[in-house]
C-alpha cells in the first residue's frame, strides 16, 4: 500500500473499526486512524514539495481505462489543511462526546467523510469526482443531524436536498461532457474541450451544482441553520472542510478541464455573486444574537472572498498577477478553514460551560475560559485579515491582483467585508472585556477542549508569517493551467 | 552573537514578551507583575541607549529582516528617526509603568491591563523600527488591537461606547491605509524606506495616481494622528485611565500616526518629490486647520482631560505642519516636536491623573486653590502648560521657534501668524487653569481619596517630576549634541536637508 492510497484506505479502515468496536477501543481506533492519515498526508506533501507532482495509476491499469490519482501542489495544500483540521477535530471529539450516544455514529461518519475528502483532492476523473463528492455530501448531511434535535433535523434535511440538487446538476453536466468528448479525465480534457453549446451547458451545470454545495449566494440559505445547529466538532468539519471540497473541484474544472471555454462573463458573474455574499453574509453575521449563527453567517461572507479568485484569475488581460490571485484565493480557503474550525470549537466550549451561546451571555464565562476567548480573538484577527495572519496574506495577494488587473471594484468587497468582519468579531470580543457578574453554575471545560481551538487559531495566525512554501506549491507544482503560472 | 541583528529584536521583544508573560499571571501576583514590568521597561531603556550609542558613535547599522515570502521582507532597521521615537517610547514606558502601578493599585483586571499595556508599547516600538511600509503597517494594526482593551478598561457603558467609536475610526483608517499600501506596491514592487527615488522613477504618467495614493495614505494615518476631520475618536477615548491617556497621547497612537506621516513624506515620497507633486500645500493647510480647530475646541471644554485631549489634536499637527514645509528648520521642528510634545503632554496627563486620584476633581471649575493642597503637582502642571504655550525655558519654545524659522525660510510667512494665533489660544485655555490652581481660594474642603505622606503617592509624583524636568532640560540643554534638538538636527543633516 502506498502512502498516497493510505490516505484513503486508512480512514476507511478506521471507520469500519469504529463501527465494530465500542467504548475505549473505538476511540483508540479512531485516533490511530486519524493520526496515521495525517502522517500519510504529511509525507505526501513533503514528496510533492521536494520532488514533483505525482500521477499514480490505481490497480495497475493505465489510462484511459484505469483510475488515476493526481497529486499536485493544489491537492497537497488541501490535503494538508484537511489533515491538520481533521486531526484536531478528532482529538477534540474524543473528549467532546465523552461516551455519549452520538459517538457511535459520529466516528464512522467522520472517518468516511475524511476518506471522501482525501480522494476528492487527488481525483483526476470527473465521474469519480462525482462519486466521492456524493460520499462527502451524504456523510456531511448525516453528521449535521447527529444531535437529533428538531431544528437540526429541519436544517439537515434542507441541506441534504440542496446538496442533492447540486449533485444532480453536476452529474448532468458530467453526462453532457462525456457525450460530447468521450472522456472524463480532467487533465486531458482541456485538449478536447471546445466552445460548443453542449459543453457550455455542461460547464454551467457543473459550476452551478458546485456553487450550491459551496453555499455561494444565492444558494447560501441552507448553510447558517445547518452549521449553526450542528454539534461543535461537526460544525467545524462542515465549515472548514466540506464546503472547501466543492470549491476545490470548481478550481480544478475552471483551471483544468474547462480552461478553453471559461469566459470573462462567467468569471465576472461569479465574482459579483461572491462580492454580494461577502457583504450580505457579513452583514447578517453582525446582526445575529447567537454566537454559532454569527460564525455560520461569517462563513457565508468568507466563502464570498473565495469566489473573487475567478474574475481575478480568469478574466484578466495581463496574466502576470493572475497567479497572485490564484494563490491568494487558495490561501484564504486554508486560513479560513483553520480560523473557522477554531471558532466553532470555541463556541462549543461556551455551550458546554453555560448551556447556551447567546452573545450577551458571554461576559459571564470569559473569566473562566480565558483560552477559549483567546482562540476566538486570534481566529477573529485572521478573519478580519489584520496582519500578521493567514487572512492578511490572502487579502494582500487578492488586493494586489485587484489593482494590477484594474478591476478596482473588487476592492469594495475586500475593504467593506473587512470592516463588517471587524464589526462582528469585536461584537463578540467586546463582551470578552467586560467582567460582568460571575455565574455560579458554569460547568468546567476540559483543558483539551480549550487547547484544540487555540492551536488551530494560532495556526491561522502563524501561516501569515511564512507564505513562501505554499506559494511554491501552488504556483510551481501544479498540473493544471493557471494563467501566468507555469504551464504543465 | 551578532548584535546588529539581535539588538533590534531584543528591543522589540523586551515589551512583547513581558506583555505575553503578564497575561498568564494571577491577579494576586502583583509583586511579580510589578517587578516583571519594571525589569522589562528598564531593560528596554538600557538596550535602546546602547543601540543609540552603537549607531551614533560607532556607526553600526542595526538591521533584522525576515522574508515573509510575498516578495517583501519583514524588516526592522534602526535609523536616526526610529531612534528618536524609540528613545521617547522606551523612556516614557518606564515612567508610565511606574505611574500606572501607583495609579491602578488595588483595582481589578490588572494583569489584563499591564499585558496589553506592554503589547501596546511593543507595537509602537515596532512602528519605530519598521524599515518598510509593510512592516510599519503590521505594527500599526497591532497597535489598534492592543489599545482597544486599554480604552475600554473601565468596562462602563461609556467606556465601551468610546471603545467602539475608537475601533470604527482606526479600523476604517487601517483599511484605507491598506488599500494605499497595496496600490503603491503594485506600482513599484517592494521597497524599503532607505530606497530613495523609487516613486520619482515611475515617470510622469503615474503622477496622478501617486497624488491619489498620497491622499489615501494621509487619510489612513490621519485617523490616528487626529487630523481634522478624523479626530473624533480622541476626545471620547479620554474615558480611559490616566496612564493610558498619557501613553496614547504622548507615545503610542497619536504619535504613531504623526510618525507615519513623517515617514511617508520623507522616506516614501521624499520631501522634494512631494513638493514637486504639489502635495505639501494641502497637507500644510489641513495641519493648520487642525491646529486652530483643536485649540478653539479645547477652549470650550470644561473637563480637564478633554481640554488636554483637544490640545493634543492641535499640538500633534505641529509635527505635520513642520513636515509639510519645505525648509530645513521646519524639518527639525517636526522631528523635535515628536519628542517635545510627548514629554510635555505626558506631564500634563500625569498631573490631571494625580489631581483626579487624590482629590477626585475632574472639572476645571473645581480646581480652585489646588495649588495649596498639591503644590508640586500644580507647579509641574504649570511648567508643562507654559511649554505648550511656547514660553521659554520649556521644550515647546524650541519647537515653535524652529517652526517659525522654517516658515520664514520657506517663504511662507503665514506660518508665523498661525503660530501666534495658536499660542494665543493655548494661553487662553491654559492660563485660566493655572490661575485657578494658584490664585483662587478653595470653595469647599478637599475629599481625600488616598492617604499618603506626600501630597500624592510617590509612584504618581516621581514620574510626573521626571517628565517635567525632562521638558525643561530639553530646552535648557538644547544645544547639547544628544538633546532631542541635537538629534533632530543630525537627522535633518542625514536627510541632506540641513546645512
Amino acid at each position: 500500500m502506498s502512502v498516497e492510497s493510505g490516505m484513503i484506505l486508512m480512514p476507511f479502515a478506521g471507520a469500519v473499526a469504529c463501527f465494530l468496536f465500542s467504548g475505549r477501543a473505538r476511540i483508540i481506533a479512531a485516533l490511530t486512524a486519524s493520526l496515521l492519515t495525517s502522517a500519510a498526508a504529511a509525507v505526501t506533501v513533503l514528496q510533492v514539495f521536494i520532488h514533483e507532482e505525482m500521477r499514480i495509476p490505481l490497480g495497475g491499469w493505465s489510462q484511459p481505462l484505469g483510475i488515476q490519482l493526481h497529486i499536485d501542489g493544489l491537492s497537497v495544500v488541501f490535503l494538508l489543511m484537511t489533515a491538520v483540521v481533521g486531526l484536531m477535530v478528532s482529538i477534540y471529539s474524543s473528549v467532546f462526546f465523552a461516551r455519549q450516544t452520538e459517538e457511535r455514529h459520529f466516528w464512522p461518519l467522520w472517518l468516511f467523510l475524511w476518506a471522501g475528502l482525501n480522494s476528492l483532492f487527488m481525483v483526476s476523473d470527473i465521474f469519480n469526482a462525482y462519486v466521492v463528492l456524493e460520499l462527502v455530501t451524504i456523510c456531511a448531511a448525516a453528521l449535521a443531524v447527529l444531535s437529533g434535535k428538531v431544528e437540526s433535523l429541519k436544517a439537515g434535511l434542507r441541506y441534504f436536498l440542496i446538496a442533492m440538487a447540486g449533485s444532480l446538476a453536476f452529474l448532468l453536466g458530467v453526462g453532457f461532457l462525456y457525450a460530447e468528448t468521450g472522456m472524463l479525465d480532467m487533465f486531458a480534457l482541456s485538449e478536447k474541450v471546445t466552445g460548443s453549446l453542449p459543453l457550455a451547458v455542461s460547464f454551467g451545470l457543473m459550476t452551478a451544482g458546485l456553487a450550491m454545495k459551496t453555499a455561494l449566494l444565492p444558494f447560501h440559505f441552507w448553510l447558517p441553520p445547518a452549521h449553526g445547529e450542528a454539534l461543535a466538532p461537526v460544525s467545524a468539519i462542515l465549515s472548514a472542510l466540506v464546503i472547501k471540497a466543492s470549491f476545490f473541484l470548481m478550481l480544478r474544472l475552471w483551471a483544468g478541464a474547462f480552461d478553453p471555454v471559461v469566459s470573462v462573463y462567467a468569471a465576472q458573474t461569479i465574482g459579483f455573486l461572491g462580492m454580494a455574499a461577502v457583504l450580505w453574509g457579513s452583514y447578517q453575521a453582525v446582526i445575529q444574537s447567537r454566537l454559532k449563527l454569527v460564525i455560520a453567517y461569517s462563513s457565508v461572507g468568507q466563502i464570498g472572498y473565495l469566489f473573487l479568485l475567478f474574475p481575478l484569475v480568469f478574466a484578466v488581460q495581463e496574466t502576470t498577477w493572475a497567479a497572485q490571485a490564484w494563490t491568494g484565493g487558495v490561501y484564504h480557503a486554508v486560513s479560513h478553514a483553520l480560523a473557522k474550525a477554531a471558532m466553532f470549537m470555541a463556541a462549543g466550549n461556551l455551550l458546554i460551560a453555560t448551556g447556551n451561546d447567546r452573545i450577551d451571555n458571554m461576559r459571564n464565562v470569559v473569566g473562566s475560559l480565558p483560552l477559549t476567548t483567546m482562540s476566538l480573538g486570534l481566529a477573529g484577527i485572521s478573519l478580519m485579515g489584520l496582519p500578521p495572519s493567514g487572512g492578511f496574506v490572502a487579502k494582500w495577494m487578492l488586493m494586489q491582483a485587484v489593482f494590477a488587473s484594474g478591476q478596482w471594484w473588487w476592492a469594495i468587497a475586500l475593504v467593506f467585508g473587512g470592516l463588517l468582519t471587524a464589526a462582528y468579531v469585536f461584537r463578540i470580543l467586546g463582551h470578552a472585556f467586560v467582567s460582568g457578574d460571575r455565574q455560579e453554575n458554569i460547568r468546567p471545560v476540559p483543558l483539551i477542549l480549550e487547547a484544540v481551538p487555540l492551536i488551530l487559531a494560532l495556526g491561522s495566525i502563524l501561516i501569515g508569517f511564512r507564505a513562501e512554501e505554499v506559494i511554491f506549491l501552488l504556483e510551481e507544482r501544479v498540473l493544471c493551467q493557471i494563467p501566468g503560472g507555469n504551464s504543465p | 552573537m551578532n548584535l546588529n541583528f539581535w539588538l533590534p529584536v531584543l528591543v522589540l521583544c523586551s515589551s512583547l514578551v513581558t506583555g505575553l508573560i503578564i497575561f498568564f499571571l494571577k491577579e494576586k501576583q502583583s509583586a511579580l507583575r510589578t517587578s516583571l514590568n519594571l525589569i522589562g521597561a528598564s531593560f528596554k531603556v538600557v538596550a535602546v541607549h546602547y543601540m543609540a550609542y552603537r549607531l551614533l558613535v560607532l556607526g553600526e547599522i542595526h538591521e533584522a529582516s525576515f522574508s515573509m515570502g510575498l516578495g517583501f521582507d519583514f524588516l526592522l532597521r534602526v535609523d536616526f528617526l526610529s531612534l528618536m521615537f524609540l528613545a521617547l517610547s522606551s523612556n516614557l514606558w518606564l515612567v508610565t509603568t511606574l505611574y500606572a502601578i501607583g495609579y491602578l493599585e488595588g483595582s481589578a483586571n490588572r494583569s489584563r491591563f499591564f499585558g496589553f499595556f506592554s503589547l501596546c508599547v511593543a507595537a509602537s516600538t515596532g512602528i519605530a523600527l519598521a524599515g518598510n511600509l509593510i512592516t510599519f503597517f503590521i505594527f500599526y494594526e497591532f497597535l489598534t488591537l492592543t489599545t482597544y482593551p486599554l480604552v475600554i478598561h473601565r468596562e462602563s457603558t461609556a467606556a465601551l461606547e468610546a471603545g467602539r467609536n475608537y475601533l470604527w475610526y482606526t479600523i476604517s483608517g487601517g483599511s484605507v491605509l491598506f488599500v494605499a499600501i497595496v496600490w503603491l506596491h503594485v506600482l513599484t514592487g517592494p521597497f524599503n524606506f532607505t530606497d530613495t527615488g523609487v516613486l520619482e522613477a515611475l515617470g510622469p504618467d503615474r503622477h496622478l495616481t501617486l497624488i491619489f495614493i498620497f491622499a489615501l495614505l494621509i487619510t489612513g494615518l490621519g485617523v490616528k494622528a487626529a487630523l481634522v476631520p478624523l479626530h473624533g475618536w480622541l476626545p471620547v477615548a479620554m474615558i480611559a485611565p490616566a496612564p493610558v491617556s498619557a501613553l496614547l497621547h504622548a507615545v503610542a497612537v497619536v504619535k504613531a500616526g504623526a510618525f507615519g506621516i513623517v515617514r511617508v513624506v520623507f522616506d516614501v515620497y521624499g520631501q522634494h518629490f512631494a513638493g514637486f507633486l504639489g502635495l505639501l500645500e494641502p497637507l500644510a493647510l489641513v495641519a493648520t486647520i487642525t491646529i486652530i480647530f483643536g485649540s478653539v475646541r479645547a477652549l470650550m471644554q470644561t473637563d480637564l482631560k478633554k481640554r488636554l485631549a483637544y490640545s493634543t489634536v492641535s499640538q500633534v499637527s505641529y509635527i505635520t505642519l513642520g513636515t509639510a514645509l519645505l525648509a530645513p528648520f521646519s524639518t527639525v521642528a517636526a522631528i523635535v516636536h515628536l519628542a517635545h510634545q510627548g514629554i510635555m503632554k505626558i506631564t500634563l496627563f500625569f498631573c490631571a491623573g494625580n489631581i483626579a486620584e487624590t482629590l477626585g476633581l475632574h472639572n476645571i471649575r473645581d480646581l480652585n486653590g489646588v495649588g495649596r493642597r498639591m503644590p508640586l503637582t500644580s507647579a509641574l502642571f504649570t511648567a508643562a502648560a507654559f511649554g505648550m504655550i511656547g514660553v521659554p525655558p520649556v521644550a515647546g519654545f524650541i519647537s515653535k521657534w524652529y517652526l517659525g524659522l522654517g516658515g520664514l525660510e520657506a517663504g511662507q510667512s503665514w506660518v508665523i501668524g498661525v503660530l501666534m494665533l495658536s499660542s494665543l489660544l493655548n494661553a487662553a485655555y491654559f492660563l485660566p487653569i493655572i490661575h485657578s490652581l494658584w490664585f483662587k481660594k478653595p470653595e469647599k474642603p478637599w475629599k481625600e481619596l488616598r492617604k499618603s505622606r506626600l501630597e500624592a503617592p510617590w509612584t504618581l509624583l516621581l514620574p510626573t517630576l521626571v517628565t517635567a524636568v525632562m521638558s525643561v532640560l530639553a530646552c535648557l540643554w538644547a544645544d547639547w549634541t544628544w538633546s532631542p534638538l541635537g538629534v533632530a538636527r543630525q537627522i535633518a543633516v542625514g536627510m541632506g536637508v540641513y546645512p
